[in-house]
């Protein structure tokens, strides 16, 4: 059991650490940012063992019912509150986060060491970690909002942290600017909700109090209120998944995140693993039973998901940024997430979100250790790097497997139970759909088996291809600008174990985090976590959450056998011709491969046609118009009126004295005259 | 005398006096016009103060002499301004060799 103020600490000792490295450390000057490092790991060890002790003690029975404390009172009926919401699924992310963030945090030590800015980069990311817990805790919507928007504010200032490169200053923006779109939809939810206060006042529901939401959506039949339904309803949770699909990268606002890699690789990490993308998800998982009353809702998601799993991991197929694959790799993974929460696979979604937390953030770990041998991300400039990093090589297959889904790896339980749910299908959307959600994520396990293993040779086997310095040699003898983030120092070898260390930790984590979390298929591990433990945990915020199916071999052995044939083919069109040195044997695909590698124009539609006709040429030119014309014209005008009035009233002014009483006195007699006739 | 009668010889001497300081050129004119306006007004004050002095209250004096106060405390005023207006004269006399208004236009835009 734990104090409301011990649960509140897990969120204000990253503020705290914020604070404590922004206002103290970081003016003392570089002699002692190190301690910069040692304070964030420390808020955030505390955090994660606090975390750890709140998971265990609810999962024990014990009952966490804070009441919230008043901030605004807006109306009746709509009130914000600062409160905590202590379920399952709060619970379970504030594990990941925390453990997350802190192999992050501890990695970074290693990879940020000797930047410039290194207490900077520590103030930077404690406040990401607080905003993600304060989202994760929130009860309020508007709290909820606050952190939401925080952790897009601290992502902003994550991915742009090498500010001085251009590229990176555009990538911030854009990550902002198009999570921002996202969030119009969230807002006007908001917005939606707290003019309903009136109904939600009458039932004594506070409108923006999440639990209440929950029971307004919910039919009165069902013991809710009944006071959203229908296409009110539908339209409430698109608002609310546009927020979702804008953080999380879903189609079609996923452009954002793959330039989103221009930040430090750990940061990338982060926002790939536990923070950024994951909120989109928890916002969805978080209003559940808001989205599960209205098959619409439900089908757009599902849809959406399942088809950004597929698209993000075409453009997968044909990314030579290493770190760019592993962020179509994420796209493509939380399409998973959300088209099993679209099925009304609840429970699997999040068991997703859990361990494709640890195994994306190893993976991602493994690719900055990798550019700190290379000097480069371009994986056409790496190969071969397996003697000199077998650490890292080995914890990236490992990390590969299980993003691939190969038993008996983390990933592979999460993803197989998806896989189940869509085929047998929840009843939360038509069978029709879930069938075809269940064919779109099964094509996406071959095309994710495609481009890890793709990656996987590219980097590591092989004969090394000469990393950063051969790449800016190329570009100079081509004549091109060189890429950003490539650098002379090339050295073969194993990074330093401050980088390796929570390397070993995530990668044990891939491996087990499936089967030691979530037994399936067996009574009970080492006797203490029953069968389905964590999908039954989260079922049981849910109030009528379904249990998991029961582990199906069959559909363990069609996805293995998917898998492995993703494998196979990678390995065959990577592995096999010996002879293969700086051209990717995909560019035979021609159009296709140019299609993918442009990313389906999608960007070009985005910045070209969008922003650049329409939006400069045409909105912002009629602006323009308008404000040079009608805005500055009415300006204008009124001082010409002013300054002719004047001068021509100024005739009056004849300096003779006699004419002033003159017309005093015609006035005076037109009020007289007036006075008759009127009064 | 009726109150009538004494109102009309008022309101002529007013609008004399007012067509004198309108029309007319001599800033010395001038001043004579509106000692003709004045005593206009003079005359109304003590016409309608004897008018009214039936109504007004016992033993009030203050209220029966209203308009005859009101008249003396306007001579001492014109007094004081016909002293002012005279010294005005002067000073635009040794200025402009001209007690004509119409020479003294220099506050034209």
């Amino acid at each position: 059991m734990l104090s409301e103020a011990l649960v509140w600490a897990i969120f204000l000792l990253p503020v705290a650490s914020f604070l404590l490295i922004g206002g103290v450390i970081r003016p003392l000057g570089p002699s002692v940012a190190k301690a910069a490092g040692y304070v964030t790991i420390l808020a955030l060890g505390v955090g994660f063992v606090l975390s750890l002790w709140l998971l265990r003690s609810h999962a024990h029975g014990v009952v966490y019912d804070f009441a919230p404390h008043l901030w605004l009172n807006l109306a009746p009926g709509a009130s914000v509150q600062m409160g905590l919401l202590l379920d399952p699924l709060t619970n379970v992310m504030l594990v990941v986060v925390t453990g997350v963030s802190l192999m992050v945090q501890i990695y970074s030590m290693g990879y940020m060491d000797g930047d410039e800015s290194f207490a900077r980069y520590y103030a930077y990311m404690s406040l990401f970690s607080a905003s993600m817990i304060g989202l994760v805790l929130a009860s309020n919507i508007v709290q909820m909002y606050v952190f939401w928007e925080l952790v897009g504010l601290s992502s902003y200032l994550l991915i742009g942290f090498w500010h001085d490169r251009p590229s990176a200053a555009a990538a911030a923006k854009k990550a902002f600017i198009i999570t921002r779109i996202g969030d119009v939809g969230f807002l006007l939810a908001i917005i939606f909700l707290f003019f309903q206060a009136d109904d939600f006042a009458a039932q004594g529901l506070n409108a923006l109090h999440i639990p209440d939401i929950w029971t307004a959506a919910a039919p009165i039949a069902a013991g809710g209120a009944g006071i959203v339904a229908g296409g009110a309803l539908l339209w409430l949770c698109l608002g609310l998944f546009a927020g979702a699909a804008g953080k999380s990268g879903q189609f079609p606002l996923h452009t954002w995140l793959p330039d989103a890699m221009e930040g430090p690789t750990p940061v990338s990490a982060l926002i790939h693993a536990a923070t950024m993308v994951a909120a989109g998800v928890f916002l969805v998982g978080r209003f559940f039973p808001v989205f599960s009353e209205s098959e619409g809702a439900m089908m757009v998601v599902a849809l959406i998901g399942a088809f950004t799993a597929v698209f993000a991991a075409t453009m997968g197929l044909a990314a030579n940024d290493i770190k760019r694959v592993m962020a179509y790799s994420t796209v493509s993974q939380l399409g998973y997430m959300m088209a099993a929460l679209g099925i009304g696979a609840y429970n699997a979604a999040l068991f997703h979100l859990f361990t494709h937390a640890f195994f994306k953030a190893l993976l991602f770990l493994g690719a900055g250790s990798v550019n700190h041998a290379a000097g480069t991300f371009n994986m056409m400039y790496m190969g071969g790097l397996r003697k000199a990093m077998p650490f890292t090589y080995w914890l990236t297959v490992i990390g590969a497997l299980s993003l691939v889904g190969i038993f008996p790896l983390a990933g592979f339980w999460s993803k197989d139970e998806i896989l189940l749910e869509a085929w047998l299908g929840t009843g939360a959307v038509e069978t029709s759909v879930s069938l075809l959600v269940f064919v779109l994520l099964l094509v996406g396990v071959l095309l994710t088996a495609f481009y890890s293993f793709r990656m996987v040779h590219l980097t590591f086997h092989g004969e090394f291809r000469g990393g950063g310095e051969q790449e800016l040699h190329d570009c100079e003898e081509a004549g091109q600008p060189a890429p950003t983030g490539v650098s002379h120092h090339v050295h073969l070898g194993e990074s330093p174990w401050w980088m390796v260390g929570p390397m070993v930790f995530l990668g044990i984590s891939a491996v087990i985090a499936g089967w030691v979390a979530n037994p399936i298929g067996v009574k009970s591990v080492f006797g203490l976590i029953p069968s389905h433990w964590l999908t039954d945990y989260f079922a049981s915020g849910l109030h009528d959450g379904h249990h998991a199916p029961p582990f199906s071999i069959a559909m363990a052995v069609i996805s293995n056998v998917v898998a492995l044939a993703g494998i196979g083919l990678a390995v065959l069109t990577y592995a096999w011709p010996r002879g293969f040195t700086n051209t990717d044997p995909l560019t035979r695909g021609g159009i296709i491969h140019a299609v993918l590698a442009q990313r389906y124009y999608l960007d070009h539609l985005y910045e070209g046609v969008i922003v650049g006709r329409v939006f400069y040429r045409v909105v912002a030119a009629v602006t323009d118009w308008f404000d040079r014309n009608i805005v500055d014209g009415i300006v204008g005008l009124t001082g010409w009126i002013s300054r002719n009035v004047g001068s021509l009233i100024a005739l009056a002014q004849n300096g003779q004295v006699q004419t002033y009483p003159l017309v005093a006195a015609l006035g005076g007699l037109v009020i007289i005259v007036l006075y008759l006739i009127l009064g | 005398m009726s109150l009538e009668s004494m109102l009309v010889v008022a309101a002529v001497l007013f609008c004399v006096g007012l067509y004198g300081a309108l029309a007319r050129r001599n800033f010395i004119a001038v001043l004579m016009s509106i000692e003709l306006m004045f005593n206009g007004v003079n005359l109304t004050l003590v016409a309608m103060g004897r008018w009214l002095a039936p109504y007004a209250v016992q033993d009030a004096l203050s209220a029966v002499l209203t308009g005859q106060v009101f008249a003396v405390f306007i001579i001492t005023v014109a007094a004081a301004e016909i002293a002012l207006g005279l010294g005005i004269v002067f000073a635009m006399f040794r200025n402009t060799e001209s007690v004509d208004l119409t020479d003294a236009a220099a506050m034209r835009h």
